[in-house]
């Protein structure tokens, strides 16, 4: 376990103006980061924002066009070898070969690192002792993620980058893998991982960083991030064509911050809705608005993208 | 655990151990069908008695002369009939009286034919009355060394070791590389030399027990002779055997696909199954052609395993065959290196 004293005071990774392409597309546009340790940091964005490239640079597998990696207050041109021993990787879809059963597969990548885990403490870690003479092949697929971060782990490192872990996993998986995130959390790991699930980012991460088309385009804790929009709950209501509507007026009601429509929908930005929805349906009434759909929710990570980019995150 | 068990490179190659034997196809492939395929070959090539030949002939006359030699069995037939079985492939010749001797209509491509066309012409001269000259006996010689299966054995050796070297190696790391587990490894402190060591490794020693297993039944079942020092003949088969996983290496130092991997193997393999000598001699092909079956690595390791098995030549005789696969090996593994696609 990596204890304060293992703790200097660099900081676990600072980014400077990361550019990188491939051909003609720019998969990362300039981006300056830093994370502190002991953190658990998200990158967020939607499919080809740039953030699996992001995140394979700094796992030393990608090589920039131009900008600085410092992880550890270690670079990737000098101390290659020094790094490897002190972070932990899991990739996107990475297939471990089937036929080996999971100790096996353990016992493999342990051999790589000079210090870590026991075999068995990464597999108690993971949960995967019932599993542990099972074949790989055989594993399900929230299973065989557990196997992949086990193998992250498995070298203690201190540094940890997870690349969409829970993608494709069934709810169950889900947060079963959650509950193992929080225990390295409270270990203390810095953690750094991307994600396309918004709630996800909420439930785990310290700070996050929104990315769009290669760049960051909001930072933050994420409460800081919703509180940014405006308004912590969000009104939604649909309204017959027939009728004329005035939106301007609804931002005079007291309470409402903003109005904006999304594909089809009009969303208001409310602080208190007891407060403003009374008014909001009398100003309906009044303009002889024909409501076909209303409802409210509390504002999240997805309201946020899109009230940044006029996007849903997975609409591509 | 002791250290030896925690090193990578151990690791590595027991991982590579357990895949192979947890692969039962692979096992089939590499053990038992090369026994199989000699065993059906020494069936079909066995040594037996000289067959006794389907002839033909037009008159009851010509039917007796013929049927006077052991080695023939004939029977009367007109000629249309005659011609159509001779078509068939029911007789391999007919014999036709003429107003001014006997015809013999066969396939003068087919040995068989060309044997009953001098049995059948002795035969009939013999019926004439006519005397051998000299006064002749047959003394039947079966010399180990000198039969099919001899020849056939160390041919099949040289293409095993490169069937299980070229598949063993570019399946693996094909694979490898479309389920980015590569990329996962390089992602790790693994040293990247130890990879691909390993995979030599786990050949060296697969190739032991491979080996051994067939040459011994060769030896066991029909007895085929290991003239040359046994020892040069294990440096051969190793040589050979790294001469094809570097070849293998190169195959699969790019292919993103299992599909495109086996492709390329199948390009590089079948022509030299055809050519380099395997189930009949390479010196077969057009003189023209001769420098490059020469060059090609399948014909160098079956032509240093049959020089070192049936001639018993020592390696100093052996220099070409074994320059030629220590060229492929340096040239394939260098080129392998340089453009090895980690992911």
């Amino acid at each position: 376990m990596p204890g304060p004293d293992r703790l200097s005071n660099h900081s676990a990774l600072t980014i400077r103006g990361l550019k990188k392409s491939f051909g003609e597309v720019v998969a990362v546009d300039g981006l300056d980061l830093d994370v502190a340790r002991g953190e658990c940091f998200g990158l967020l964005g939607p499919n080809g924002a740039g953030k699996t490239t992001t995140i394979e640079i700094c796992e030393g597998l990608t090589t920039p066009d131009s900008g600085t990696v410092e992880l550890l207050g270690l670079d990737w041109q000098r101390e290659a070898s020094a790094l490897r021993q002190r972070i932990g990787i899991q990739l996107q879809e990475t297939q471990f070969p089937e036929k080996l059963k999971v100790d096996e597969t353990l016992r493999l990548f342990r051999s790589f690192f000079d210090r870590g885990l026991s075999v068995e403490r990464s597999i108690a870690m993971a949960q995967l002792e019932e599993k542990r003479k099972s074949r790989v092949g055989g594993l399900s697929g929230g299973q065989k993620q557990r196997l992949a971060m086990a193998c992250a782990l498995v070298g203690d490192p201190e540094l940890l980058f997870l690349d969409e872990p829970t993608t494709g996993l069934d709810p169950q998986a889900r947060r079963n893998l959650w509950e193992l995130v929080d225990q390295l959390k409270g270990a203390g790991r810095t953690i750094i991982l991307t994600t396309h699930y918004m709630d996800e980012a909420e439930r785990l991460c310290n700070r996050v960083a929104v990315m769009d088309h290669g760049r960051i385009i909001a930072l933050g804790t994420p409460k800081e991030l919703i509180a940014s929009i405006g308004g912590e709950q969000i009104v939604e209501f649909a309204i017959g064509e027939d009728a004329p509507f005035d939106a301007a007026i609804l931002t005079q009601i007291p309470g409402v911050e903003s109005h904006r429509v999304h594909a089809g929908l009009h969303q208001l930005f409310v602080s208190e809705l007891h407060t403003t929805v009374p008014p909001i349906f009398a100003l309906l009434e009044s303009q002889g608005a024909h409501l076909t759909e209303f409802r409210t929710h509390s504002a999240t990570l997805e309201d946020v993208f899109v009230s940044l980019t006029g996007r849903n995150l997975r609409d591509e | 655990m002791n250290k030896l068990s925690e090193s990578s490179l151990y690791q590595l190659t027991s991982a590579r151990f357990r895949l192979f034997f947890r692969e039962p196809e692979a096992v089939f492939w590499i053990f038992v069908f090369p026994i199989l395929l000699s065993v059906g070959l020494s069936i079909a090539f066995r040594n037996r008695p000289a067959d006794v030949l389907q002839v033909a002939g037009t008159t009851a006359q010509i039917t007796q002369a013929l049927n006077a030699d052991r080695g023939l069995r004939a029977t009367t037939m007109d000629e249309a009939t005659g011609a159509k079985a001779l078509a068939t492939g029911r007789v391999l010749l007919l014999a036709v009286q003429r107003p001014g001797g006997v015809t013999f209509d066969y396939d003068d491509t087919n040995p068989d034919a060309r044997t009953a066309r001098l049995i059948a012409d002795r035969a009939i001269q013999k019926a004439a009355g006519e005397q051998d000259s000299v006064e002749t006996a047959n003394q039947q010689v079966h010399e180990a060394g000198a039969r099919y299966i001899d020849f056939v054995i160390p041919g099949l050796l040289g293409m095993n070791l490169m069937s299980s070297a070229i598949w063993g190696l570019g399946f693996s790391i094909v694979e490898a590389r479309q389920k980015k587990l590569l990329k996962r490894l390089v992602a790790s402190p693994m040293p990247r030399w130890q990879y691909l060591a390993s995979f030599l490794l786990s050949r060296l020693l697969l190739l032991v027990i491979e080996v051994g297993v067939f040459l011994g039944f060769s030896r066991v079942v029909f007895g085929v002779p290991f003239r040359g020092p046994i020892w040069q003949l294990a440096l051969v088969c190793v040589l050979a055997s790294l001469s094809f996983s570097a070849l293998g290496l190169l195959i699969a130092s790019r292919a993103k696909t299992m599909e495109a991997a086996s492709g390329l193997m199948n390009l590089v393999m079948l022509p030299m199954w055809i050519v380099s000598g395997v189930f009949f001699s390479a010196s077969r092909f057009p003189n023209i052609l001769q420098p490059f079956i020469r060059a090609l690595p399948l014909t160098a390791a079956i032509d240093a395993l049959r020089g070192n098995m049936l001639q018993g030549a020592s390696l100093t005789n052996l220099t070409l065959p074994v320059a030629v696969l220590m060229a492929w090996l340096l040239v394939s593994f260098a080129i392998a290196l340089r453009i090895f696609r980690w992911r």
